[in-house]
C-alpha cells in the first residue's frame, strides 16, 4: 500500500501541478490571454527596436564603416578637436550655473511654504516646453546687430552673439529646469525637520545646508547635473541660431556634425555622432545606477 | 528655568491653532500637554522652541524675551515626534552634531566632544550603536537617540514632540518610565506633548490638558482626574458617561425623571451629567436615580461591563464590581456616586 | 514685537535665495522672453497677420502642428503598448528596452537626425525595403512624421509608467470578482484611472514635436509649403534678417505652448484631485 503510494506520488504530482498553474492563470484576474502576450510584448519590442536601437546601432556602423583608423583620424581633425572643446567648456558654463541656481532654487520652493510656488515653478519650467529655436532666437532679439543692447554691444566692442558667451548663454537657457527639477521634489518627500533639528541644535544656515540638507540630496544633485550636462553637451537648436557657424571656433559637435553631414563626410559626421551617442547612453546607464539611490533617498524616512 | 507663555495667539489662515494661550512653566518640572489632535499643543511646544513664530503674544525665559532669539540661539533641545535623525550619520554623529557645529571660540575639542557623546550614549544606554545609521535602529532606539542627541546642548529646557507616539505599546510603557526617571536624574525643564491621557498622567509632574488652541485645565494628575474643570476635560480623561440632563429650579431632571442629585449653584437650562464608569452603583429597581434595563455584559477581570438602557432613552456602558452578577434582561437601579454637571 | 517675530521663519535664507531665483530666474528666462513679446508689439496687428496668414507661414505652422499632432497620437498608442508591456509582463531585456525608451530624451537631436535620415534614406537599412514598396520616407513630410515620433516615445511611457505601476492589484481583483471580463476590466477600471496620464503624455509629446528641430531638419526634406516645419521657418527668416517675420511665427508657437503647459497643470491637477488620500 505505502509502496504504490509512494510510486504514484512523483507520477501524479507534476500533473496535478500543471492543472494547479491552469487554475491559477484562469483565476488570475490581473493578466491577458498568452497569445495577448506576446503579441504586445512583440509590438512593443519591434516599436522600440525600429524607431530607437537601429538609429543608435547606425550611428556606431556608419562611424565605423572605413575603418577604426579613419574614424579616429576624423576624430582627431583639428576642427573635431575645437568642437569637443568648445562643448565642454559650455557645458561646463551652463552646468555649473545651473547647479548654483538649482541648489538655491530648490531651497527657497522646498523648504518654505508662500503663495505663487506652483507658478513660480511653472515659469521655471518654461524653457521645456519653449521651441529651441526660439531659445536662440530671443537672444538674437537682445544681442544681434538689430536687438535691444546690439547698438550698446557694439560700441563697447563686446561679443555675445556667434561667440561663446551667446552660445553658453542659450544652453543655459534651455538647461535652467534641470537641476531644480531634480531637487524640488526630493527636497519637499524629505521635508524640514532635519533642517529644523539641526538649527535647534545651534548650526547655522550654512552649517545646516552643507552638513544636513546637502548629504541628503547628494544623489539629486548628481541626476540634476548629468540630465543637465546631457542636454547642454547636445543642444543643437538653440546654439545653432546664435552660434554663426564660425567654422573652428563656434561650432560645437552637434553643430560640427551638421556640417560634417551636409558635406557628405559621413565618416567624420558619425564619428562625432559616435562620441555624443556613447554620451547619451552613458548618461542613461548613470541614470539608471542613480534612480536605484534616489528610490532609497526617498524610503529611509524615519517613518 | 522657568518658561512663561503670555495670551499667545497663533493663526493658520482662519483656523485659531492658538487661541490666547496663558502658561506658566515651573524650573525642573516635567509638564505634559495634553490634547486631541488639533487642539494646538504641538504649535504651542513649537512656538516654545523657535520653530513656529506666533501672530501675538508673548514668550518668556527666566523673565527674558524669548521671541527675540531664534531657535539657534534658544538652547532648547527639542525632540521630534518623528524623530527627525540625520539619516547619513551615525548615531554618534549625530549625538554630537550641536557640539560640533558651535562657533570656534567655545567649541569643544574632539576628545572632549568624544567623551561628551559617550556619556549621553550611556545616559540612554545605547553606547553600543555609535557606529550604525539611523536606518538600523528600532523605534525605541531611534527615540532615545534623538533625546540623547537633544541633550548634548545641555540645553536649558526640553521639549518632545509626542514622544512615543510612533512606538508600539510595550516599549511606549518602557519608555515613559525610563523617561520619568531620566528627568529625575538631569532635572532639566521639560514639557511634552501627547494625545494620550494614560501617558499623560503617567509621566508628569503637571498636565495641561487643551482643546481648540485653548488651555481647558491645568493640574495636577489627580486634580485633572477627580475634578476637572470643564466638559471637555470630564469628557477627554478618563471613560465617562456623558447624558443631557435640565437644571430646573434647583433640581435636575433627566427628560421627564427628576433626578434626586444635588443641584447648589448650577445656572438653570441645559446641562451635561458626567459621570465616570466606575462611580454608577448598581442597586435594586426604584433604589437610584436612574432605572435600566441590562442589554449586555461582558468581564472584564475584576469588573463587568454591562450595556444598561435607560428609561429616559439614552444607552450607557457601566463598570460594576463582580460581587453582583448582572445579566441580560435584568432591571436594575443606578445612583451616581461621584458626579459633576456641566452647563451647556 | 510681535508683529515683527511673526514674519520670522525657523529655516534662514528665505529672503536671499528667493531672491537671487527671481534674479536669475528674470535675467536668464523672463527678460529674453519678455524681449520677444515686445518685439512682437513693434509690429502692427496688420502686419502680425499679415506674416502669420502668409502661404509659406500657414503651411509650415500646418506641417509642425498637424505632424506633431499626429505623431503624439501614434505615441499615445504605441507608448501605451510598451508601457503595458514593460509593467505587466516578464520578457528577456524588459529592464534594457526600459532603459532605451530614454534613448530620445539623452540622443542629441542633431544625432537622431542624422542617424534617422540614414535609416531611411533611399539607400537606407529601412529605407530601401521601403522604396521597394514605393514608399519614400526621407525628404518627404512622412520623414517628419518619423522624427516626430522618436522624440515623443518617451512622454507617453513615463508619465504612465508610475501611475500603472501604483494602480492597487485589489481593485482589478474586485472588477474581475465583480464579473467582469478581462476586457471591461481594463477599458471600465483601468483605463479611466489612466486617462489623466495618457492625456498628459499626449500634450507633452506634442508640444514637444511641435518645436522640435534637431532631429527633424535633416529628415525633413525643407521644401517651402510641403516638408517645411515653422521652427526652420523661423531660423531661414532670421538669416534673411526678417526679425520681424521671425519673432511673429515665434509668438504663434510660444503662445500655442503656454496654452499646453497650462493644459497639461490643470490635467495635472484633476489626476492628483483622483487620488485617494492615503
Amino acid at each position: 500500500m505505502t509502496m504504490q503510494i509512494a510510486d504514484s506520488a512523483p507520477l501524479s504530482a507534476p500533473d496535478a501541478r500543471a492543472r494547479a498553474r491552469a487554475a491559477a492563470a484562469r483565476n488570475n484576474l490581473r493578466t491577458e490571454p498568452k497569445a495577448v502576450r506576446i503579441a504586445i510584448i512583440t509590438l512593443a519590442v519591434l516599436f522600440l527596436s525600429v524607431f530607437v536601437v537601429l538609429p543608435l546601432v547606425l550611428v556606431f556602423a556608419q562611424a565605423f564603416s572605413k575603418g577604426i583608423l579613419a574614424y579616429f583620424a576624423a576624430l582627431a581633425e583639428p576642427e573635431a578637436l575645437a568642437a569637443i572643446k568648445l562643448t565642454l567648456v559650455v557645458a561646463a558654463i551652463s552646468v555649473s550655473l545651473n547647479l548654483v541656481f538649482g541648489l538655491v532654487a530648490a531651497w527657497a520652493i522646498a523648504k518654505f511654504e508662500f503663495t505663487g510656488k506652483t507658478f513660480l515653478i511653472t515659469l521655471i519650467d518654461l524653457p521645456f516646453s519653449v521651441s529651441p529655436v526660439i531659445s536662440g532666437l530671443v537672444f538674437v532679439l537682445l544681442f544681434g546687430a538689430q536687438g535691444y543692447f546690439g547698438g550698446w554691444l557694439r560700441d563697447h566692442d563686446i561679443q555675445i552673439l556667434f561667440a561663446v558667451p551667446g552660445i553658453a548663454l542659450a544652453t543655459t537657457f534651455v538647461t535652467f529646469p534641470f537641476v531644480a527639477r531634480a531637487l524640488i521634489p526630493l527636497m519637499q518627500e524629505q521635508g524640514t525637520q532635519e533642517e529644523e533639528a539641526a538649527i535647534s541644535l545651534g548650526a547655522s544656515g550654512l552649517q545646516t545646508f552643507f552638513r544636513v540638507t546637502l548629504p541628503n540630496i547628494k544623489w539629486g544633485v548628481l541626476y540634476g547635473v548629468l540630465l543637465c550636462n546631457a542636454r547642454a553637451m547636445g543642444e543643437f537648436g538653440a546654439v545653432s541660431v546664435v552660434s554663426g557657424h564660425i567654422r573652428g571656433e563656434t561650432n560645437t559637435m552637434p553643430l560640427l556634425v551638421e556640417i560634417l553631414y551636409n558635406e557628405y563626410q559621413f565618416v567624420a559626421a558619425f564619428a562625432i555622432a559616435s562620441l555624443l551617442a556613447m554620451l547619451a547612453l552613458l548618461t542613461l546607464i548613470a541614470k539608471t545606477i542613480l534612480e536605484r539611490h534616489l528610490d532609497e533617498g526617498y524610503d529611509v524616512n524615519d517613518h | 528655568m522657568t518658561i512663561e507663555v503670555k495670551n499667545l495667539v497663533k493663526k493658520f489662515g482662519s483656523f485659531a491653532a492658538l487661541d490666547g494661550v496663558d502658561l506658566k512653566v515651573n524650573d525642573g518640572e516635567l509638564l505634559a500637554l495634553l490634547g486631541p489632535s488639533g487642539s494646538g499643543k504641538t504649535t504651542l511646544l513649537r512656538i516654545i522652541a523657535g520653530l513656529d513664530w506666533p501672530d501675538s503674544g508673548e514668550v518668556a525665559f527666566n523673565g527674558e524675551d524669548a521671541l527675540a532669539q531664534g531657535a539657534r540661539e534658544r538652547h532648547v533641545g527639542f525632540v521630534f515626534q518623528h524623530y527627525a535623525l540625520f539619516r547619513h550619520m551615525s548615531v554618534f554623529e549625530n549625538v554630537a552634531f550641536g557640539l560640533r557645529v558651535q562657533p570656534r571660540a567655545i567649541r569643544k575639542d574632539e576628545a572632549t566632544i568624544r567623551r561628551r557623546v559617550k556619556e549621553l550614549l550611556d545616559l540612554v544606554q545605547l553606547d553600543w550603536l555609535a557606529d550604525r545609521y539611523p536606518s538600523q535602529l528600532s523605534g525605541g532606539q531611534r527615540q532615545r537617540i534623538a533625546l540623547a542627541r537633544a541633550l548634548a546642548i545641555e540645553p536649558r529646557i526640553l521639549l518632545l514632540d509626542e514622544p512615543f507616539g510612533a512606538l508600539d505599546a510595550k516599549v511606549r510603557k518602557e519608555l515613559r518610565k525610563w523617561l520619568r526617571s531620566l528627568h529625575h536624574e538631569i532635572h532639566v525643564t521639560s514639557i511634552f506633548v501627547t494625545h494620550d491621557q494614560e501617558e499623560a498622567l503617567e509621566v508628569a509632574n503637571r498636565v495641561v490638558v487643551m482643546d481648540k488652541g485653548r488651555i481647558e485645565q491645568i493640574g495636577s494628575p489627580d486634580d485633572v482626574y477627580e475634578t476637572p474643570a470643564t466638559a471637555f476635560v470630564h469628557g477627554f480623561i478618563g471613560e465617562s458617561i456623558e447624558l443631557p440632563v435640565h437644571v430646573v429650579d434647583g433640581a435636575v431632571r433627566f427628560g421627564e425623571r427628576a433626578l434626586n442629585l444635588a443641584a447648589d449653584g448650577l445656572a438653570p437650562g441645559a446641562s451635561k451629567l458626567f459621570v465616570r464608569r466606575h462611580d454608577m452603583l448598581v442597586g435594586p429597581p426604584g433604589s437610584g436615580a436612574f432605572e435600566g434595563a441590562v442589554q449586555h455584559v461582558r468581564n472584564f477581570g475584576p469588573v463587568q461591563r454591562a450595556e444598561v438602557a435607560l428609561s429616559g432613552g439614552e444607552t450607557i456602558e457601566i463598570d460594576a464590581p463582580r460581587d453582583r452578577e448582572l445579566r441580560a434582561g435584568d432591571t436594575i437601579g443606578l445612583r451616581p456616586r461621584r458626579y459633576r454637571i456641566f452647563a451647556g | 514685537m510681535g508683529a515683527i517675530a511673526a514674519r520670522r521663519r525657523t529655516l534662514p535664507g528665505f529672503g536671499l535665495t528667493m531672491g537671487l531665483t527671481l534674479t536669475w530666474l528674470s535675467v536668464i528666462i523672463l527678460i529674453p522672453l519678455a524681449g520677444l513679446l515686445l518685439k512682437s508689439t513693434e509690429l502692427s496687428l496688420d502686419q502680425f497677420w499679415a506674416i502669420v496668414s502668409s502661404r509659406r507661414t500657414l503651411n509650415a505652422l500646418r506641417v509642425s502642428f498637424g505632424l506633431a499632432f499626429a505623431a503624439a497620437c501614434v505615441n499615445l498608442v504605441m507608448g501605451s503598448i510598451v508601457v503595458w508591456a514593460l509593467v505587466r509582463y516578464r520578457f528577456p531585456g524588459r529592464r534594457i528596452f526600459d532603459a532605451i525608451v530614454d534613448v530620445p530624451f539623452a540622443l542629441p537631436t542633431a544625432v537622431a537626425g542624422v542617424a534617422l535620415t540614414s535609416l531611411f534614406a533611399e539607400k537606407g537599412w529601412l529605407g530601401a525595403p521601403l522604396a521597394a514598396l514605393g514608399i519614400k520616407v526621407a525628404f518627404t513630410p512622412v520623414g517628419i512624421f518619423v522624427a516626430m515620433i522618436f522624440i515623443g516615445i518617451p512622454f507617453v511611457v513615463r508619465t504612465v509608467q508610475p501611475v500603472l505601476q501604483d494602480i492597487d492589484a485589489e481593485i482589478e481583483e474586485a472588477a474581475g470578482s465583480l464579473g467582469a471580463s478581462r476586457w471591461q476590466t481594463i477599458i471600465r477600471v483601468i483605463l479611466p484611472s489612466l486617462a489623466p496620464a495618457l492625456l498628459t503624455g499626449l500634450a507633452l509629446a506634442f508640444a514637444r514635436a511641435v518645436g522640435e528641430y534637431g532631429s527633424v531638419i535633416f529628415i525633413a526634406g525643407n521644401l517651402p509649403n510641403v516638408s517645411e516645419i515653422a521652427p526652420l521657418l523661423i531660423v531661414i527668416r532670421l538669416s534673411e534678417f526678417r526679425y520681424a517675420d521671425a519673432t511673429a511665427i515665434a509668438v504663434v508657437m510660444l503662445v500655442v505652448s503656454f496654452v499646453i503647459i497650462f493644459a497639461v497643470n490643470r490635467l495635472q491637477r484633476w489626476a492628483q484631485d483622483r487620488v485617494p488620500v492615503r
